[in-house]
């Protein structure tokens, strides 16, 4: 009994620190029904009305289909590219005990070290003169560049826990080496590359500096990019600021509800590695 | 498996499997890295074509340079605050829902999600809530502490950026903190029980050193991205008022992009990165030098 009453206590603490947690997205929600002069005289009130007014404003001035289909764009293709460029790697980098290879891994692993900002302004410097920025392209070749370390690393990790004997029994059955990866060995990382899709969908999806770096166009924007634009203009009129926020957060909630248990999985997998 | 002698054959297998991966690393990496290092002995400007040597120049004024300084000396501050809080809330949090409390799975998600939301949004949302809640709050009920906005007095500004970091990074190093006190092996809190030690005794004979490597990640990860922050800082209060939260990655970005003097811009950043990677190391070193086996 007294346990019980314990444990009830301490739900109702988590209880109520976790309601301060989220009470800022509450905040936001509510007052994105609202007009400026509603919010100014009272920001805890419920709205009286739930017109959507603010939404569909918010929606065409943040140009938020065509940002959208931007983030998208980048983040599916570099994630893709990032999963497959890398376990390959790690695979010829763990089976064949060259010294170069082992090289190859050191200078992976020592790189990831390095944070952003220091080699932002070269990057932009040697990019720019090569007239290769404003392109999600240029962009996405760099999140390749910017996440293969670390899921080469965690790939290596895994692939050297695999037996060897499975793979060798497929080339003598005569698979090629590309074959024996693909078939064999790639459907064995399957754990590993959850891990690294979590891990770099969360960080590209809502990367700023970088995008803010190379996409200068309107046109090219990214969602994080757009609502940093878009708020910047709309400060003073806050309902539809709160409703462009609202606009870019619901995405992510709604892929948090179906996947949260992969994420938080995900992102404790990445994070003791 | 080495079935290649040839130096060709050794090759060809190589480019194929790591061949691009390799290529695009180079150029995104390690190019950029050595340039940046190039770069800080001139004064390019980053518009003209020609630019010279200039030696060491550089990285004195960035010695000299006092708002440079200034700026280091509150990120230390900055980070001090957030990497302490942080850990010490998540670890409350984490050891509150190991210990028999209903719905942990709801409760960890609900604490995660501000992880889920780029910092640029997240920042904006805090601005909402300190420059017009928080005011209306004081107002209201007249509490004089919140009646002007914390975003307009250079002192408070610090704290709204502590704030946020601690909301923003515990959700994330609780999970880790719950997994660690998962794995602490019952049958030694059990044996502990029996020979009599309480609660408290468990936690600090047992609990805490076999936590040590979830301490490890969590300070290293909160160290690492408290000293890198940027959009939170460009988003709540831009750096002001009067500079006076201008975080160093923030000054970096400025004197590079804003002044063009990618010299200058690239020491600090060098020097940022020597820092990090310093304090860091020491962190790790001395933590694996702390941990037990079970």
């Amino acid at each position: 009994m007294k346990k019980n009453i314990l444990s009830l206590i301490k739900t109702i603490i988590v209880g109520i620190i976790l309601v301060l947690y989220v009470f800022p997205f509450v905040l936001v929600l509510i007052n994105s029904f609202k007009n400026r002069v509603d919010i100014v005289s009272n920001p805890l009130n419920l709205p009286k009305t739930y017109n959507l007014g603010n939404y569909i404003d918010a929606y065409t001035k943040m140009n938020y289909s065509h940002a959208f289909m931007n983030s998208l764009i980048v983040t599916v293709f570099s994630v893709i590219a990032i999963v497959i460029n890398s376990s390959m790697t790690a695979y010829i980098l763990v089976r064949k005990k060259w010294k170069f290879n082992k090289i190859m891994f050191f200078i992976f692993v020592a790189s990831m070290i390095i944070p952003f900002q220091g080699i932002m302004i070269p990057l932009v410097n040697i990019y720019g003169s090569l007239g290769m920025l404003n392109s999600k392209w240029t962009l996405i070749y760099m999140y390749i560049g910017f996440g293969v370390a670390l899921a080469v690393f965690m790939y290596h990790g895994f692939i050297k826990s695999i037996p060897v004997e499975l793979e060798e029994a497929a080339m003598i059955d005569g698979c090629s080496i590309m074959q024996t990866f693909w078939q064999i060995v790639f459907p064995l990382l399957k754990p590993t590359t959850m891990t690294i899709a979590i891990l770099d969908v969360l960080w590209i999806w809502n990367d700023f500096l970088l995008p803010s770096l190379i996409l200068v166009e309107a046109k090219e924007r990214t969602l994080p990019l757009s609502t940093y634009y878009f708020y910047g203009t709309y400060t003073v009129n806050y309902g539809l600021a709160m409703a462009g926020l609202i606009l870019t957060i619901v995405p992510v909630i709604l892929f948090y509800l179906f996947t949260q248990k992969h994420i938080i999985n995900g992102v404790l997998q990445g994070s003791i590695k | 498996m080495d079935r290649e002698k040839g130096f060709v054959d050794k090759l060809k297998i190589y480019l194929l499997f790591a061949g691009p991966t390799t290529f695009i690393f180079f150029t995104v990496i390690i190019l950029p890295f050595l340039f940046g290092i190039y770069l800080t002995f001139t004064n390019w400007n980053g518009i003209s074509s020609n630019h010279s040597f200039i030696g060491i120049k550089n990285y004195l004024e960035v010695f000299k340079d006092k708002a440079f300084f200034n700026s280091f000396l509150l990120t230390l501050k900055y980070v001090f605050f957030t990497v302490t809080l942080t850990n010490v809330i998540a670890f409350l949090l984490a050891s509150i829902l190991t210990s028999g409390v209903k719905g942990q799975n709801f409760f960890r998600s609900g604490f995660f999600t501000p992880n889920l939301i780029g910092g640029v949004l997240l920042g904006y949302i805090w601005q909402f809530v300190f420059s017009n809640v928080l005011v209306y709050l004081g107002k209201t009920f007249e509490i004089p502490i919140l009646s002007s906005s914390w975003l307009s007095d250079p002192n408070k500004a610090f704290w709204t950026l502590v704030i946020v970091g601690v909301w923003q990074y515990s959700g994330y190093m609780m999970i880790i903190y719950i997994a660690g006190l998962m794995n602490v092996p019952k049958d030694i809190l059990e044996a502990a029980s029996i020979d009599g030690a309480g609660n408290f005794r468990r936690m600090i004979n047992i609990t805490l050193p076999m936590l040590v490597p979830s301490f490890t990640v969590c300070i290293f990860l909160s160290l690492q991205r408290t000293f890198m922050v940027y959009d939170v800082n460009l988003a709540l209060t831009k750096g002001g008022p009067f500079k006076s939260t201008e975080l160093i990655s923030m000054t970096v970005y400025n004197k590079a992009f804003l002044s063009q003097d990618y010299g200058v811009g690239q020491a600090q950043a060098f020097f940022l990165f020597l820092i990090v990677a310093v304090v860091t190391l020491i962190q790790v070193y001395f933590s694996k030098k702390m941990e037990v086996e079970a």
